[in-house]
């Protein structure tokens, strides 16, 4: 127990293995824990500002330069969001199918990043994958593997694996032959399998013992795990429509962050992304999914951060297992793309990122050009529940030194896979115990 | 020679998407062999353990854009044998640069609510702009295969095999037939660097410039092609101002299509 006026800092300057520049402090006097910041520095790049005046055809490509790592949820939200604005719905057919399938994709690839090489490490105790190599190359490689199939199944989709090129309002510039398609059944049966045994080896992994319940919002698409559309729902018992997520969700801007503060007007902190699809959704698991979380000992609602990695786990089957599915039922379409004709109107997109829910919302102009865009990504929204995790976290492990109490901070951080990169418009970590 | 020391690796990150450096991390069946040959000393994106420098090779994310990062990059020179630029942002200074084009306190006030927070420079400038560069990689984001030539290259004391012509001469080794020719569709490619694999045009699209200009682009000759096949000057100056848009031949060429069109 530490003396009241005794002051503690533990702080991170540059936060590592996360997507972007960021750094944390937390302050504590005694066992009081006085302040929390997630600093996003990472600096500011003015997306919905450069997006005003370009054509409306061109916002899937300028915002997929946002993040490296989820272009295809930007391009996704995007197009989503401009074929609402003008009328046209694609919600079945092989065109629909397809999106889904590239959605898939990169989760694959995106969460086999972050399980393997972000996130593992610090449950094992190295600095990075590299490092983690020399004694688990085994475990390494498979991570490696199975990213490499998704990111194959992005190329073959999208034509790269970073901003893919093949993404356009109203479908795809080319669609893919079955034959092309089926060159990925192999591989993703493989990296279906790796995803299992990622959910099994995860369930393995020592988890710190601490429980958060912020409020829970996500996509839900009945009849599917939400990935490409959806009403946005909470357990607190919201349910809206996208086009009403500004009635909601009000962003501050706070001085310690280039990234906005989300907070829901009705309640306040809330939480997106694997966590609160899995408990708003999990009922729609495909069976392999279903098993695997139950396997790993996973609750119908997992309140323990830490444990967001099983979780990964569970969504890479569903991910592989839909995949596959897809590819399976596909027939090449008559045509890759439906015309979208502009109007003057305002349209709103909304899709599931790897990380948590991703909000566009256009006006525009009747011969298409784009007058606003609003742009609210998942890690703006996560941050005030990273700042409370934290807060948890260090109440939690008072008793630890401070160069281990910071790697448990740093760690509880990337519980929520944070992007920083597409927060600003996100990360230091400091502990200040005085 | 079996006991020379490894070669360090850094990987520096200014203002961009990260895509680039993740196309280290998406060398999957090379990392870790490349680490075997390498060390990579300094890479936060995918390691907190920092090895201090100097280092061999200094891949550089990323463009210029606040006072700190100004002081930064003179920092990561001084503690690099070899800069080398991957990237769009990092070596014409990214989407980002078409603030370089409006007013940035326009841009602020778009979109934060409390602009005096924001510290920014009123442009996005490249690496080149503010120390010597030892090589640059072109692209958004750069080709993987390109970057572990580039290191290979570097490791080995030879020049990158990485070649400036257009993006046609990519389509021609690849059979992909022309779209502006059998199709009508404005494409970039003419003039564009080459290095993606054009990529575009066999997706049926017209190339939209992402890899940059070329050695000696003829910017106004496709202007004005682009023009017959129907592209308003409006279109025109948008297909230069993407993600390359302050690097000179776009910029002038968009200056150029903007001027024409106030003219006529």
């Amino acid at each position: 127990m530490s003396e009241a006026g005794r002051t503690r800092t533990i702080r991170t300057d540059y936060l590592a293995r996360v997507e972007g520049e960021g750094a944390m402090f937390v302050k504590l006097d005694g066992d009081e824990v006085l302040d929390v910041k997630l600093r996003i520095y990472e600096p500011p790049r003015f997306f919905e500002a450069l997006l005003r005046g370009r054509a409306f055809t061109e916002a899937p490509d300028i915002t997929s330069r946002i993040c490296g790592i989820c272009p295809v949820a930007y391009q996704m939200s995007a197009v989503r969001a401009m074929e609402d604005a003008c009328g046209v719905a694609i919600d079945d057919g092989p065109i629909r199918d397809l999106r889904r399938l590239i959605y898939c994709a990169e989760w694959i690839e995106s969460h086999s990043l972050h399980v393997y090489m972000l996130h593992a490490p610090d449950f094992l105790g190295y600095s990075g994958a590299v490092e983690m190599a020399r004694d688990h190359r085994e475990i390494v490689e498979q991570g490696l593997a199975m990213k490499k199939a998704g990111n194959a199944l992005l190329a073959l989709v999208g034509g790269r694996e970073v901003h893919p090129i093949n993404i356009r309002v109203g479908g795809f510039y080319r669609a893919p032959t079955r034959a092309e398609l089926h060159t990925m059944t192999e591989p993703l049966e493989r990296a279906r399998e790796t995803a299992l045994a990622t959910v099994r080896w995860a369930a393995t992994l020592t988890f710190p013992d601490v429980e958060r319940e912020p409020e829970l919002v996500a996509l839900c698409d009945p009849g599917a795990y939400p990935v490409d559309r959806g009403r946005i729902v909470s357990d607190g018992g919201m349910d809206i429509a996208p086009a009403q997520f500004d009635e909601h969700v009000a962003e501050e801007h706070v001085e310690h962050s280039n990234a906005l503060h989300a907070r829901l007007r009705h309640g306040g902190t809330y939480l997106t992304g694997p966590l609160a699809r899995y408990a708003l959704s999990g009922g729609e698991l495909w069976p392999l999914a279903r098993e695997a979380a139950r396997e790993a000992g996973l609750e119908r609602v997992c309140h323990n951060p830490f444990k967001s990695i099983l979780v990964r786990g569970v969504e890479l089957v569903q991910a592989c297992d839909e995949a596959l599915a897809i590819i399976a039922a596909y027939e090449q379409p008559d045509a890759p793309a439906v015309e979208v004709e502009p109007r003057r109107a305002v349209g709103h997109g909304a899709t599931e990122a790897p990380r948590g829910l991703l909000y566009h919302r256009y006006e525009i102009d009747e011969d298409g050009t784009i007058l606003d865009a609003k742009i609210v990504p998942p890690t703006s929204q996560n941050q005030l529940a990273i700042e409370e995790d934290l807060r948890a976290v260090v109440q939690h492990h008072l008793d630890l030194p401070d160069e281990q109490l910071t790697l448990r901070c740093e760690q509880a951080i990337r519980n929520h896979d944070p992007c920083i990169s597409c927060a600003t418009h996100f990360l230091s970590l400091e502990i200040d115990r005085g | 020679m079996t006991a020379a020391r490894r070669q360090t690796l850094a990987v520096w990150k200014f203002s961009s998407c990260d895509g680039c450096q993740l196309s280290l991390l998406d060398c999957e069946d090379e990392l870790l062999s490349l680490a075997d040959r390498l060390e990579i000393a300094y890479f936060l994106e995918a390691d907190r353990a920092v090895v201090e420098g100097p280092y061999d090779i200094s891949l550089v994310e990323g463009s210029i854009t606040t006072a700190h990062d100004l002081e930064r990059i003179q920092e990561v020179r001084r503690a690099s044998r070899a800069l080398i630029t991957i990237g769009a942002c990092a070596t014409a200074g990214g989407i980002q640069a078409l603030r370089n084009f409006g007013d940035v306190t326009d841009f602020t006030s778009i979109v934060y609510a409390s602009p005096e927070y924001i510290s920014t420079l009123s442009t996005s400038t490249p690496i080149s702009a503010h120390v010597p560069v030892d090589f640059e990689l072109n692209g958004c984001p750069i080709n993987k295969r390109q970057l572990l030539e580039v290191i290979a290259a570097h490791l080995l004391g030879r020049r990158p095999r990485v070649r400036a012509h257009s993006v046609c001469v990519e389509c021609k080794r690849r059979g992909t037939v022309c779209v502006t020719v059998a199709h009508g569709t404005p494409c970039l490619g003419p003039v564009t660097h080459a290095g993606c694999g054009a990529i575009c045009p066999a997706y049926d699209r017209g190339c939209y410039g992402c890899y940059g200009p070329m050695e000696t682009p003829n910017t106004g000759a496709l202007s004005a092609s682009m023009a017959q096949l129907g592209c308003q000057e409006r279109d025109i100056v948008r297909v230069y101002r993407t993600f390359n848009a302050d690097s000179e031949q776009f910029r002038d060429a968009g200056l150029a299509s903007e001027r024409g069109g106030r003219g006529s």
